[in-house]
């Protein structure tokens, strides 16, 4: 990749030329993104795919409204045109003399150690066959494994009317592997990402190891899994992936952009008690290293760790630089889009709950009946009900305080502000684990993460009687 | 058009070698108008193109391949394509079942599938519409407290395919759609609606439609509340009915059988669901949204009836999953854009008509639950176990007609349970974007959890 994404006196006039027919911000993001992925499927090396996508998506703001166009051609000829398209929304037409002056470029080197394209793409194909091997030697039940690798380097600059004018430079590395086993029940399925803002430092035999004995081992023990239950009951959410409860819980519906249209059922209550005082949720850019890691969200801000919830008490939404500036605050650097061809939106980064001060242990043992979720897989929310649910993909029945019987995948269903009540227990144990977010059709890396944790009650939606 | 195929063939022309090379391009420009208290929120206008390479080597013990692709179609980014998949190919495994489409002597199906209307329509006519649409489900019910997105969109998209084994192909369509988000109030809480109208071009939408739709969902969720868990029959409206047959699709697409990754595969023949239930995937069907002349591979589309009163006739494949089958290809290559590989899929399902109405199946299911709303399809449905559990909204079914809302539950049961225990099938197809259409559906047995 070159270094040079675009010359600034280019974007300087890029940004001219948005605010010619008036407006009151314009913003011109170029981006440079090189990704690489590898598949074995069945111990074939079914494709190594590489591709590139280079661009710029330009905004202009005028009053309530936004105009957006992007481009694939990057010469000035190709900003300028976009930036004409993009003040299409002027309709009055502007004065035409305003200019704006950039200055020094702020750049945020990749803390990558070992950059995805100094990996020779036999290693990366090693790497496939020793989780494939890992996994097989997991059982015969084991039918089929999926392994998959792959790697993003995303260069972004980005400079708007107001002179900021920064770049990153992101390098993800994300490893994959899916197991089925097959049984006298039919099939069942094992999943382990491992992911992170990382270079290929992130990846070595033993974590390959553990995430292809994992995968494996999941399938294997839903081999004996029965229906789960329906109904409310006490839920126990092992360390990492329980994250994703307060990602749709509550975290969608503290985003600034639900906030401001009324349409997420915790607008209006800063400085009230949504949650349990157990409860203290983060969003935190600036973890080095974790999957939604951020040196610079996609608006050109530094990212920041910004409480959300503290000790129960809900304390601030998430922002974009868009909507802070309505409202005549400080944004959160929660502006980010998936690629040069969207419009930036409110998201969040990576997501946590802080530690609590039980045993991860003594929850189990003092939950006589109830549900352990050990993996949980996604989930979905309607953030102006309120309501959400979660999918668990790897479970077990907690009996007498112990961890029994495997269940089989279902999703659990609650209301935000209810279930952020029933938060009864947290422990000390406390991990995180990468997924993507979906959000009006843009899909970004996140983070989330929580110590094991447990819920007095909650709706599990499986088919036992 | 022609410019893309000429694109494409000028590039193939130029890569000649020793391998076999297909290349993809595609191109398309997009409008979308969102809009917010009676102004545009978002006015976004894009065009993009790229390119998709696959290049195969033959081996001793089979092919090899290898991939890239450009979000652009300048000189340089194509150029660097190429020379990127030829190297990814030396990793990649030899493998027998690895090849390009070739022709196949079956003639495409002359499809009107693109409106110029898309193009030629004045962008105030499109912002107006989104304007209209948001006014009309603001001012159409007094409980509508807000409108939280009312969109307009619409796209032209074109493609062309071609190969060093003669395939040479191309296809375009267009779309256009209004979508509402109402948010309905009662002082007690908020429910939410959605509405819809879609069609292949601006003067096909229904304003009226849309807006009602969206108005009718969220007022009549007003008041609901959790019930209690049970097991009885489930009423799918045909949007959540849509959602469920493209699951289903999903494991009848011949890649996932050979891969023995579906509950269906070895079963052909077999009674896999009620006698009332026949199911075709039909991309030749103009009335279907995501109707095409071409799969993803060049080859013509095709009639490919899949389930037939209940028996399992057969799966949808590409090239390489009918060669691992020992089969021809049904024309039935998916293409995930130019950064996806060709890999079989159901394109445009659509299930055969029952004979009854909505009313009338309401009527003869007596109690249950109606849905309207289906949220956690990724994270509650295992398409290889056939495990399904969904989040619902939707009413409680009394006397046979529709009774008090519902939300917080979830329906449960499995894929191949739910295709047995189908009990009735409505004749109110709604044809939809996306890759099924959907009616009315009944479905004995489910298990219902609530509290």
């Amino acid at each position: 990749m070159s270094t040079q994404l675009a010359d600034s006196d280019v974007l300087q006039r890029t940004i001219d030329e948005a605010l010619s027919r008036g407006g009151e911000f314009a913003e011109v993001f170029v981006e440079d993104r090189a990704t690489s992925s590898a598949m074995l499927d069945q111990r074939r090396v079914e494709q190594l795919s590489s591709g590139r996508d280079r661009g710029a998506g330009i905004r202009v703001v005028i009053g309530e409204t936004t105009g957006f166009a992007h481009t694939a051609d990057l010469s000035e000829k190709g900003l300028l045109s976009a930036a004409r398209a993009a003040a299409a929304v002027a309709r009055e037409g502007g004065d035409g003399v305003r200019e704006v002056a950039l200055e020094r470029l702020r750049n945020y080197p990749s803390s990558a150690e070992i950059e995805p394209s100094d990996v020779e793409k036999s290693k990366k194909i090693e790497m496939l066959l020793q989780a494939d091997d890992v996994a097989r030697s997991e059982g015969s039940s084991i039918t089929q494994v999926q392994v998959a690798l792959g790697d993003s380097t995303r260069r972004f600059v980005v400079a708007n009317s107001e002179g900021v004018f920064a770049s990153d430079h992101q390098v993800r590395t994300r490893f994959n592997v899916a197991c089925i086993a097959t049984g006298d029940t039919g099939m069942q399925t094992g999943y382990r990402p491992i992911a992170a803002t990382r270079g290929f430092e992130l990846l070595n035999p033993d974590v390959i190891e553990e995430a292809a004995r994992g995968a494996a081992r999941q399938a294997i023990t839903k081999l004996e899994a029965r229906p789960a239950p329906s109904g409310d009951l006490p839920v126990v959410l092992a360390s990492g992936s329980g994250g994703i409860l307060f990602h749709e819980a509550c975290g969608h519906g503290l985003e600034a952009d639900a906030i401001m249209k009324q349409a997420s059922v915790y607008a209006g209550k800063v400085g009230q008690q949504v949650a349990s005082p157990l409860v203290t949720l983060v969003d935190d850019g600036t973890v080095a290293g974790e999957w939604g890691y951020l040196a610079i969200d996609d608006e050109g801000h530094e990212s920041s760790r910004n409480v959300l919830i503290e000790n129960g008490v809900l304390t601030d939404y998430m922002w974009d630089y868009l909507r802070a500036r309505k409202e005549g605050r400080r944004g959160s650097a929660n502006g980010r889009r998936q690629s040069y061809q969207y419009l930036p939106m409110v998201r969040m980064t990576n997501t946590y709950l802080l530690e609590g001060e039980s045993d991860a242990d003594e929850i189990v043992a003092q939950t006589p009946y109830g549900v352990y979720v050990a993996q949980l897989g996604g989930g979905q929310v309607n953030t102006a009900t309120g309501d959400f649910v979660f999918g668990m993909t790897a479970a077990f029945l907690i009996e007498d305080g112990k961890i029994t019987a495997p269940l089989r995948d279902c999703n659990l269903i609650g209301n935000g502000p209810e279930i952020l009540q029933r938060v009864d227990a947290v422990g000390r144990d406390f991990s995180m684990m990468p997924g993507t977010c979906g959000k009006d059709g843009q899909q970004v890396p996140v983070g989330c993460g929580q110590a094991t944790m447990r819920l007095s009650a909650i709706t599990i939606g499986g088919a036992a009687a | 058009m022609s410019d893309l195929l000429n694109q494409a063939e000028r590039l193939l022309e130029s890569a000649k070698g020793t391998e076999e090379i297909e290349i993809y391009v595609s191109s398309g420009v997009e409008t979308e108008v969102r809009a917010y208290q009676g102004e545009i929120e978002n006015l976004s206008s894009a065009s993009s193109s790229g390119i998709g390479i696959r290049v195969l080597v033959d081996g001793a013990s089979g092919a090899q391949v290898g991939t890239a692709w450009a979000g652009s179609l300048d000189d340089e980014a194509m150029r660097d394509a190429l020379r990127e998949a030829r190297d990814n190919v030396r990793f990649a495994s030899e493998d027998e079942f690895v090849a390009l489409a070739r022709p196949d002597g079956v003639d495409a199906v002359a499809l009107s599938l693109r409106d110029e209307s898309v193009l030629t329509t004045p962008l105030d006519e499109k912002i107006a519409m989104a304007i209209e649409l948001e006014r009309r489900v603001r001012d159409g019910d007094a409980r509508i407290r807000q409108v939280d997105c009312a969109n307009y969109s619409d796209y032209v998209a074109e493609a062309a395919i071609v190969s060093s084994t003669g395939i040479r192909a191309s296809y375009a369509r267009s779309g256009a759609c209004l979508s509402v988000e109402a948010i309905a109030s009662d002082g007690g809480g908020d429910q939410t609606g959605w509405g819809l109208s879609a069609g292949r071009a601006p003067g096909e939408l229904d304003l009226e439609l849309a807006a009602n739709d969206a108005i009718t969902r969220a007022t009549r969720m007003l008041g609901a509340v959790k019930p209690s868990s049970m097991r009885c029959t489930a009423v799918f409206d045909p949007r959540t009915a849509a959602t469920l047959l493209a699951i289903i699709g999903g494991a009848l697409s011949g890649d996932a059988v050979v891969r023995g990754r579906s509950f269906f595969a070895n079963r052909v023949g077999e009674m896999v669901a009620s006698p009332l239930f026949s199911l075709l995937d039909d991309p030749t069907d103009s009335r279907h949204f995501a109707a095409s002349s071409h799969d993803g591979e060049g080859l013509a589309c095709r009639r490919n009836v899949l389930i037939s009163n209940g028996q399992l006739q057969g799966f949808v494949y590409d090239t390489y999953s009918a060669r691992r089958a020992g089969t021809a290809s049904t024309g039935s290559a998916l293409r995930g854009g130019i950064a996806g590989s060709p890999s079989a899929g159901c394109r445009a399902l659509q299930l055969e008509p029952g004979g009854e109405d909505q009313a009338t199946i309401l009527k003869n299911v007596g109690y249950g639950v109606y849905v309207e709303s289906i949220m956690g399809v990724h994270s509650g449905v295992n398409p290889i176990s056939g495990d399904f559990s969904v989040g619902v909204t939707g009413l409680m079914i009394r006397d046979g007609q529709l009774a008090e809302p519902v939300r917080e539950l979830t329906v449960a049961s499995t894929l191949q349970r739910m295709l047995l225990d189908l009990s009735h099938v409505g004749n109110d197809v709604e044809w939809l974007p996306g890759s099924a259409a959907g009616q009315t559906l009944a479905i004995d047995g489910i298990a219902v959890s609530g509290s």
